[in-house]
Order: structure tokens, then sequence, then C-alpha cells
């Protein structure tokens, strides 16, 4: 339970490895708790190798992985960075982000999962010994001894009911308020009546009383609530989870002095510190400094755009080399990019309206099942001539052998076992419905930057130049935080070239880096300032003060995984589009590249959404994948949406699904996924209906016995259940 | 028939106890990572508690 039900000092977390901490309760006060996602995790020797790496470093307290959250959550003391631990898991090879702990309410959601799985629990005990007692009725058990353990049974599953029942109770209250009929309307129904029932039986010495029936409801239909609580709690803390990726900090100049800052608390007017390699958090105005930023994931263009003072910046932008003061002109709800996202929140609100197979089925049911139960009364009390506890039992009987056990576990079964699937592929589902949208897809739409492309240069004619200016170059490069100039250094190193030792190594920012080289001065960076003519593509420029400057060129690499997943959507017979905002020359190479036959360069965010809205007009279902602020509209308004975890905040809060990890090839796994959830949520709807087909008519005669029912229940919820499974 | 009166009494006990162990499981968040704790037992390294 929560610390707030124990208050223990073992309840605390550090306790565990602090046996002492008893009294040292000033100590966790002092404490921060940090969490990360970890997408890459799957073994027992991933869990081994993050706990004992991350308990070597300093002033980490205690870190425990959870395999099932894929996330680490480490006790450490203050001034610990999460930063600091990423950066070590990295070297380790698994890949890590930084969740806002404060953003994630785990413990609300984890109270109402544990409050079903404790009704759960008392109904599962409840049904087997009641269950132990029936048996023994229905072996042939009379008179006195059958009273006896009937009164049993009542003394067992009446408080049971009473307390197991009460979700189905209370939502089929709220339900009756509000002149609707849901599905616990007939659920609460049957188990009143039926315990009612069977009570005054017992009282009566009846030969049938229907407690193991009412049991047996309450346990399979929590099985299913359950279950569906944990698909949606999941994707409740998905959604926050995400939220929380992008860290809401600023670095604030006050004075100038340095103060980090949380996002809410920053000011139109306040100056705030932008370091190279870091996001825009907010929208302003370029006060003093000068940088490139990278505009993808706004626009999808691929190439840094060079910013001075008095430069207009939005939040989302990336600065690149420089550090910059911004004074901020828009923060928070009014930048344009928390604009955006209220923009997609209305786009969003336009999908909600599908409705999903098993809303359809509850619709199509709790009316029917009502009218049947009511039906059976009247022909009953027709039938006997006014025997009102005959035509009770026998619509009791209706109602407990048409209770939807298991349609209510048809569903979510099926959705536990798919999300669990692609959940250990790497794929996070968010929203339920998500899994049978993704079943109609016929259409896939790609964004280039950051989607098919990891938006990280690779340095393409490396190959052009002699070995000494590959040797300079990497060695003017390593000493930037450009990218292009990373890209290079590490480029030039896989070549195997040793670089040589420059002196006076110096970075200008905004522009590149220079050093002296055999007593020349040599510079590495942009056209303009190393006096070269420019070329068309992304390129970084090298004068070795000799000769012509030289020009490095750049192609953004791709997203591991890219090829496959589109060769496997192609093979599927699905159509693959790319849209991005790019230049024409840069998209029709990765189009060849990855057999794309249909492509749109140069595509403005509106017109991304009206493609895909186009494509919808004419009847085709649109999955969109995309990352940046620029595809967030074409997101909202596609059939399903897929972003990466490295997307935009807006980008992933309008997508259905996300990739945790930057492996692309889950995509095609995930239609597949879809496919045959679908089919096996339709097979579980079937299943329920032959058994309803084959028990109502009986139960409807007057023949049914609490032995009838419960076998029927119990085999048509395994079955249903069983079939879900195969999809793991 | 008397064996009924000892039968019942031990029955209903072992299904109170079955029940008590189900809650001290729940209390002591032995169901918060499932496939952790399936893979953990493969680990050498001792770890007897469950942590949050």
């Amino acid at each position: 339970m929560t610390a707030a039900l124990r208050p223990s000092p073992s309840a605390c977390p550090a306790c565990a490895v602090a046996p002492a901490a008893a009294g040292a309760t000033a100590a966790d006060a002092a404490e921060e708790r940090l969490i990360l996602s970890l997408p890459g995790i799957h073994c027992a020797a991933c869990i081994v190798a993050v706990e004992g790496d991350l308990a070597r470093h300093p002033g980490v307290r205690s870190a425990r992985v959870n395999l099932t959250l894929k996330r680490v959550s480490v006790a450490a003391d203050p001034g610990v960075t999460a930063e600091a631990l990423i950066d070590r898991l990295g070297r380790l090879g698994y890949e890590a982000h930084e969740l806002d702990a404060s953003a994630l309410s785990a413990t609300e959601t984890d109270r109402q999962g544990r409050d079903l799985l404790m009704r759960m629990g008392v109904a599962g005990f409840a049904m087997m010994n009641v269950m132990l007692l029936s048996v023994s009725v229905w072996s042939g058990a009379e008179a006195a001894t059958r009273d006896l353990f009937h009164w049993i049974s009542a003394a067992i599953a009446l408080p049971t009911v009473a307390f197991a029942g009460q979700p189905f109770f209370r939502s089929a209250w709220a339900a009756l308020r509000a002149w609707r009929l849901g599905m616990d309307v007939p659920i609460s129904l049957a188990l009143i009546l039926a315990s009612a029932i069977s009570l005054y039986e017992t009282a009566n010495s009846g030969r049938h009383a229907y407690f193991d029936a009412a049991v047996m409801l309450c346990f399979f239909l929590l099985a299913g609530r359950y279950l569906d609580h944990r698909t949606r709690a999941i994707a409740r803390s998905a959604a926050q989870e995400l939220a929380a990726l992008e860290v809401p900090r600023a670095v604030r100049l006050r004075d100038g002095i340095e103060e980090t800052v949380a996002l809410a608390e920053l000011a139109p007017g306040d100056l705030v510190r932008v370091r190279p390699g870091a996001r825009m958090p907010v929208d302003g105005v370029v006060e003093e400094g000068a940088s490139e930023i990278d505009r993808s994931l706004l626009t999808g263009e691929s190439l840094p755009v060079a910013v001075a003072p008095g430069a207009a910046v939005c939040a989302g932008e990336v600065n690149l080399t420089g550090p910059l003061a911004v004074r901020v002109t828009a923060a928070g709800k009014d930048s344009a990019l928390h604009r955006m996202a209220d923009l997609v929140a209305v786009a969003e609100a336009a999908r909600t309206r599908y409705t999903s197979l098993a809303d359809r089925a509850a619709r199509a049911y709790s009316p029917l099942v009502h009218l049947l139960a009511l039906a059976s009364f009247l022909a009953w009390m027709w039938a006997s001539d006014g025997d009102v506890r005959l035509a009770v039992n026998i619509a009791a009987a209706v109602l407990i052998i048409t209770c939807p056990c298991a349609l209510g576990l048809a569903v979510p079964a099926v959705v536990t076992a798919a999300s669990g699937r692609l959940f250990r592929k790497g794929l996070l589902i968010k929203n339920g419905t998500a899994l049978e949208r993704l079943a109609e897809v016929d259409t896939v739409a790609f964004d280039k930057t950051g989607t098919l492309t990891l938006g990280a240069p690779e340095p393409t004619n490396l190959a052009d130049h002699p070995r000494e200016a590959l040797a300079v170059a990497a060695a003017l490069g390593a000493a930037s935080g450009h990218p292009l100039a990373q890209a290079l250094a590490a480029g030039a190193r896989a070549t195997g070239i040793a670089p040589p030792r420059l002196e006076g190594l110096r970075e200008v920012p905004g522009f590149g880096v220079e050093g002296r080289w055999h007593g020349r001065t040599v510079r590495l960076g942009r056209a303009d300032w190393v006096g070269a003519a420019p070329v068309a593509q992304t390129a970084t420029y090298l004068d070795l003060g000799d000769a012509a400057p030289r020009a490095f060129t750049f192609e953004d690499r791709l997203r591991p995984g890219a090829a496959a997943a589109v060769a496997a959507l192609q093979a599927r017979g699905l159509r693959v589009i790319l849209l991005s905002g790019d230049v024409p020359a840069a998209v029709g190479a990765l189009a060849r590249r990855l057999g794309i036959r249909e492509w749109h360069a140069g595509v403005r965010p509106e017109e991304k959404a009206a493609a895909v809205a186009a494509l919808s007009a004419e009847g085709r279902r649109v999955m969109m994948v995309g990352d940046g602020l620029n595809d967030t509209a074409a997101l909202a308004a596609a059939h399903v949406s897929v972003s990466p975890a490295s997307a935009l905040d807006a980008a992933r809060v309008a997508s259905d699904i996300v990739l945790l990890g930057r492996d692309l090839a889950p995509i095609a796994d995930a239609v597949q996924t879809g496919v045959r959830a679908r089919q096996r949520i339709r097979e579980n709807f079937a299943i329920s209906a032959i058994y309803n087909v084959v028990a109502v008519p009986i139960a409807l005669a007057g023949f049914a016995t609490p032995l009838a029912a419960a076998l029927a229940m119990s085999l048509s919820s395994i079955t249903v259940s069983i079939n879900a499974l195969r999809l793991k | 028939m008397e064996i009924l009166a000892w039968l019942i009494p031990v029955s209903l006990f072992l299904g109170g106890v079955g029940l008590a162990a189900f809650v001290w499981t729940l209390r002591a968040r032995q169901y918060d990572d499932p496939e952790g704790d399936s893979r953990r037992i493969l680990s050498s390294e001792h770890d007897d508690r469950p942590k949050r």
C-alpha cells in the first residue's frame, strides 16, 4: 500500500538499503528521487548491469529497475543529476530518458489497481470456498446438510458480493442516475437478484442457490475490469511519462547569476540562458551570443539556421553551437509550441468519437438482456398461473446466464496481451482503441527528418579528400560541439585516421572552429566564414590556408529499422507515402534509398494535415508517423498516429502509439499485431455469442441449474482468455 | 457426518489463510513488477525484499 497507509519508516524505499534509517528522517527529506525510462532493458542481465552501475555512481543510494514498466527509480543525494546518470547508462549501452518524477502520479493509479486486485482476490478465495460447498450439494447433499451448506455459502458469499461488487454497483448507479443502461446495470442486477433469491431459497429450504454463480461472476468480471484498468493505467501513465520526457526546466539569468527554475516560473521579459545542445524552452528574441539553431522539429528542414542578436527563436528549436541569452516573449501556455498543442487537442476530440468493438457490443447487449429477463418473467408468470417465486427464479437464471463474463473479458484480455507484446518490442500504446484502428490501416504516411532519419548527420564524401585534410578536419571537428563537426570527427575516426595536434584551438560561436597547424591558421565552419562557395547540400567547409576550401557534405543518417519497416509495410500491401518539409533533393534521395515511390517535398504543416485529410476523404485509413511540430496536425488528423520518443511533446501527445526505442522496425509488427488482435476480439465475441445461444434457451425453458450456470460461465471465460493469450 | 463439523471449519480456515497471504503479498507490493521479479531469480545478487 502507499506510504500514507503505512506510516512506519520501512515504507520508505531508501530504508530497504539503509536498515539504520529509523532515525534518519532528516536524511530522507534531503533525498532526491529520479526516474529514468529505459526502453532497451529486457532481461536479468540488464537489471543487474543497470542497478550495479548506477549504485557505483557517487551519491546514488539505491537504484531499482522495474522491468514491467521499463524504468529505473533512483534514490540519490541532492545534486546528483539525471544527465550524469543518463550519460553513465549511455556508456553502458542503454538508452535512457529522464522522466519528471512529480508528473508521474503513479501512486494514484496504483491505488485503484490495488483496490481492484484486492476485491478480485477476495472474490477468488470466496469462490473457491463456496464452490467446495456447492460441489457437495450438486453431488447429492440432501435436506438438512444441503441447507447447512447453503447457509455457510451465504455467510461467505453475501459479504463478498457486497465488497467485491462495489465497482459494478457504483458505476451502475451512476449510469442509472444519468438515465443510461451501461454494461454494469445488468451485471449489478444479476448480482443482487442472484444473492437475494438464493437467500430466500435457502431460508425456505429450496433446492437451488446461486451463491457460487454470484461470486464467480464477481471474480471473472473483476478480472476483466482489472486487465482493462491496467491497460488504461499504462496508457495514462504513458501520457504523463511522455509529457515528462521533456523536463520542464530552464536556466534563468538574473543580475548575471544563473539559476535553474521550473518553466512555469518564467515570465515574458526574463532572460534565459540556452546552452549549445539544449532546446529553446520559450519563444523569445536573442539578446546576446551567436549560434546556429536546428529548426527541423518545427519545420522539417534539415539545414541549421544562423541566429544573431535580434533574431526571433521559438520554443522547441535546438541551439547548436554557441551559448545564447534569450529574452522571453512568450512562455509556457502562450508559446507557439503550446498554441500548436491546443490545435491538436481540437483535432483529437474528433478522433475520440471512434466507437470500439466493445462499445458497440455493450450498446446492443444491455437492452437485449433486460428484455429477455423481463419476457421470461412475464411468460412464466402466465404459464405457471402467477407463481412469482418460480418466475423470479427463472428470470434471475436468465440474467445470470447471459451475464457477460466472457464479454467482459473478451476485449481487455486481448488488448492486454497485444499491448504487452508490443511493449516488449518497444511500442507504447497510449490509447485503448488504437489497436483496432491499427488493424484498419491501408496507407502509411511518413515524415522524413527525425522520423525516417535520426536527424543526425553523416558525412558522405570523406573518400574525396586527402588523408591529411581529413585528419585536420577531424582534429578541428573534435573541438566543437556542433553536430556536423562531431559527425565529421566521428566519421574520420571510423576510417582509422589519427588527428594531428593543433594549437590555439578556439570555437567561434555561430561560425566554426579555428586552430593553428604547421604555422598556418586552419578553419572548419560556415562557407562565408572560411571563404568557400556554398554547395547545395548540408555541408561544412575546411580551409587549410593553402588552397581553395574543401566542402564536406552530409546526409541525414537513417533511423535503424527504417528500411526494414518500409519494406515490411509495402510487402503487406500498404501504400507508403513520404511527406516532408525538407528540400526536394534531400527528400527524393531518401525516398529512392528506401524504395518509396510516392513522395512530396517542401510540404507545409497545414498541407500535411490536408494531405492526410484528403486521403481519409478518399476512404483510406491513414497511419501517420511523424515527430515534429509540423507533423502534429497531420498526426491528429490521421486514423492512427505513431511518433518516436525523441519527438516533440506536442507530437507525442497527438499520437496513439509511441516508439520507445530508436528502432523503427516494430511499426510493421504493430500493424500485424493490430490485425491479429482485432481477429481475436471478434473470435471472442463469437465464443460468447455461441455460449449464449446455447445457454439462453435452456435458461428460458427453466432447466438452468446452478451447476449449468457455473460450468457455462467458467468455460466461456477461460476459453476467451486462452484465445487472447494466443497473441502473446 | 460428524466429520463435517471438523472439515468445514478446516476448509474455511485454510481459505482464510490463503486470503490473508494474498492480502500480505498485495501490501508488500509483490505485484508491482511481475516481469522483473520473474527474471531476478536468475541473477546471483541477493535480493530478498521488493523495493519501490
